[in-house]
């Protein structure tokens, strides 16, 4: 940490600068200036596939208080859209492990519903800037690239769920000595099509190199089963794996391990769609652990009928007590008849009810 | 405004069942409340860029005389300016921006530095307090007697039906230090403490409040008495004196927009039997004959963080409020039909016309001779 940010991050300047704080003026004068905050600028954009859903990756020169990644982390990325509204995501990091300051990159697919991805993906140009969190996420490697052990690490992926795996690959490449992992490494890969696979030439390029990794590529919808791991790598259970993808894979995968802490997995969470007017489903009270048939009332009534007491006030959409995080599932506003289906978005719980199963942070 | 057949001057307090206040049958109530929830939806489905711009473009300005005022200090021939600028920003701050941010009009932004629940204004009274007494009991109680704390902030008496006592012989002295000593006030207002006089309200509730009003004071007082006076060196007395001027006229500035918002003449005040399981039409029924706004150009709209339209404010809250000029025109010819009084006059005359009510309300009021038996009860009610 440098003087200026110990300076610029400091509580008596952030008095000073309050109620808006030291970013919003450093940000004013020039956006990759930051105390506290993250942001990066956009340094090339490289579509990685074309067809239907495109894959791109963004290699991101991120603001001095960027603390670095571990490989497999993902950050937020919230970008301002057109009509004014920022959205946030999550995006797995593909390039190697970086330090402080240091440019990274995420590797994007466009979703047909994803208004970020598909932004980031068709309308991102180098030059743009993007509202970043630091690094997050314990899907990491747990032991250093750089010294050489006799495990044997397997790394199973499909589809974009490809970026964080690739990031361990990429990390144990480059950190490990002569371009050599030091290691054993497999990575099972599965894509739609050849036309679909991300990272074509560099896979054939690590498949084909000397150097620990083992590369098995599958196509169309190829899910990893018990059997087939036990096919390609025999015994997989002792061996520390992770495992990304589309929720079909990690499923199977999951079964196939039991219970074995030996498996580390990580999600993509899809927005879920439910069909209008429906009074159906459940609703999960995330952080009490309740849960009950929806009803079809507001999710504060069905909160309190389920013995919560979530905070409210004005119970009519004015006052903002209530606002909770909706981690999943599709609420109407009961006063517009909007519906909404974003993944962990806030919303007034006294005039929000869910269409279909959701699930709330109460 | 002389177009209204029922505004009365002479009346100091207007209570909502006086016969020349219109009463909405339940189903115009729920018409009127429909034609106001398809104005509010039409809106919400309508923001954008605009008012992203507009809000982020307010911050910068505000930042502008912020910088411009503290910087000021250092050349002590600019003193004068030097307040002004600082006044003008704190104006800005309290009213455009912190206001209106902490309402949640900003939040579909999704940007965390103009979201309710993490902006905390430039004032001693603590950000999330405020949102509950404002946000929560004001806007949803608004003018109930008896639960809308805002009618005389547990200081004056700003209704006829608040019982008089001696003790209101001092309003207007009252009204003049709540003014000079504004945010202050506010700060204190959660606290409740009329109730700890009269023994409704125990001071270990106050504990947590407390502690949250030092908390949010001490910051206050580092920055604007500690820190950047002495960041002027041998100018700190100036700086600090600025510093306290900047302070007294954004007080004095918001208490004045503030009480032309609801306690010119004519406006009313509700009991709460006749805000019983109310409808959402009554709601909006009451939020307008319980505002009153104040005519002006656009500049001093935004002076007043555009509560010169408190009419409006108060029928959505949680809209962006450089929405309310355009939301009027249609909100009067609204009231024109159902023949509601749209309360709305020039800064001077609210003033004099809240300023009449603060003197007259000190001494006691003569029992009205017309009034309904039933009319009294109520009032002893209350």
């Amino acid at each position: 940490m440098t003087i200026t940010q110990r300076v610029l991050g400091s509580r008596v300047l952030a008095a000073l600068a309050s109620p808006h704080g030291v970013d919003r003026y450093l940000e004013q004068m020039n956006p990759m200036w930051a105390a506290t905050e993250v942001r990066a600028r956009v340094v090339s954009v490289t579509r990685e596939t074309t067809g239907e859903h495109p894959v791109a990756t963004l290699v991101l020169q991120p603001t001095s208080t960027w603390r670095g990644h571990r490989s497999g982390q993902y950050v937020q990325v919230g970008v301002d859209l057109e009509g004014g509204r920022r959205t946030t995501r999550c995006f797995s990091i593909s390039s190697g492990a970086s330090l402080p300051g240091e440019r990274f990159s995420i590797t994007v697919r466009a979703h047909e519903e994803g208004i970020v991805s598909k932004y980031l993906v068709r309308e991102a140009q180098p030059g743009l800037i993007l509202h970043l969190s630091q690094a997050e996420g314990e899907f990491t490697l747990h032991e250093s690239a750089a010294t050489p052990t006799n495990n044997h690490l397997l790394m199973i992926s499909g589809g974009s769920g490809i970026t964080p795996v690739m990031s361990h690959v990429r990390t144990l490449l480059r950190d490990g000595y002569d371009g050599h992992a030091n290691r054993k490494v497999t990575f099972l890969h599965y894509a739609r099509s050849p036309e679909d696979q991300i990272f074509a030439e560099e896979l054939a390029e690590i498949a084909a190199a000397d150097n620990g990794v083992t590369v098995h590529l599958r196509y169309g919808n190829h899910f990893f089963d018990a059997d087939e791991l036990e096919r390609i790598v025999g015994d997989f259970r002792d061996l520390d794996t992770w495992v990304c993808g589309p929720g079909g894979l990690v499923e199977l995968v999951q079964e196939a391990y039991a219970d074995s802490p030996r498996l580390r997995v990580e999600f993509f969470k899809p927005p879920a769609f439910a069909v209008d007017g429906d009074a159906e489903g459940t609703v999960a009270f995330a952080r009490s652990g309740e849960a009950a048939a929806n009803t079809g009332e507001s999710i504060l009534e069905q909160a309190e009928a389920a013995g919560l007491k979530p905070e409210y006030g004005c119970r009519m959409g004015i006052c903002f007590s209530c606002t909770s995080r909706k981690t999943e599932g599709t609420v109407r506003n009961i006063l517009t008849g909007e519906t909404s289906s974003l993944p962990d978005e806030d919303i007034r719980i006294c005039v929000s009810a869910p269409v279909g199963s959701c699930s709330v942070d109460l | 405004m002389t177009t209204l057949p029922f505004a009365r001057p002479r009346k100091n307090t207007v209570r909502a069942s006086d016969p020349k206040i219109p009463n909405l049958t339940p189903e115009q109530l729920e018409e009127f409340g429909a034609e106001m929830d398809a104005i509010r939806q039409r809106v919400i489905a309508d923001l954008g860029q605009a008012d992203a711009d507009y809000i982020r473009g307010v911050v910068k300005k505000q930042q502008q005389f912020e910088v411009a005022g503290r910087a000021m200090f250092y050349f002590p021939p600019a003193w004068p300016l030097a307040v002004a600028a600082l006044s003008v920003s704190k104006i800005l701050e309290n009213m455009e921006i912190g206001h209106n941010v902490m309402h949640g009009q900003y939040d579909w932004l999704g940007d965390p530095k103009l979201n309710s629940r993490i902006y905390d204004w430039d004032n001693v009274c603590p950000g999330e307090q405020w949102k509950y007494s404002h946000n929560y009991i004001h806007h949803t109680f608004t003018n109930i007697l008896g639960k809308d704390r805002d009618i005389g902030y547990g200081v004056l008496r700003m209704d006829e039906d608040q019982k008089w006592h001696p003790y209101y012989l001092g309003n207007p002295v009252y009204a003049l230090l709540l003014m000079t000593f504004f945010e202050w006030g506010v700060a204190m207002h959660d606290l409740e403490v009329e109730n700890i006089v009269k023994g409704t309200r125990k001071m270990e509730e106050n504990k947590q409040l407390h502690a949250g009003i030092m908390k949010k004071v001490k910051r206050q007082a580092l920055k604007d008495y500690l820190i950047f006076p002495a960041l002027t060196g041998p100018f700190f007395p100036l700086t600090f004196a600025g510093n306290a001027a900047a302070n007294l006229v954004r007080n004095v500035w918001a208490f004045n927009i503030i009480f032309c918002g609801h306690f010119p003449a004519g406006v009313a005040t509700f009991t709460e039997e006749e805000c019983e399981d109310e409808s959402r039409g009554h709601w909006y029924y009451r939020q307008l004959l319980g505002s009153a706004n104040i005519s002006g150009g656009k500049l001093f709209h935004t002076m007043s963080g555009n509560l010169s339209h408190q009419i409006e404010h108060h029928l959505f809250p949680d809209i962006p409020a450089r929405r309310y000029p355009e939301l009027a025109v249609e909100v009067k010819e609204i009231c024109n039909r159902y023949g509601i009084e749209y309360n709305t006059g020039r800064l001077s005359k609210q003033l004099f016309s809240v300023a009449r009510k603060i003197v007259r309300l000190s001494f006691p009021t003569p029992k009205p001779k017309t009034a309904a038996p039933a009319d009294v009860e109520v009032a002893a009610a209350a």
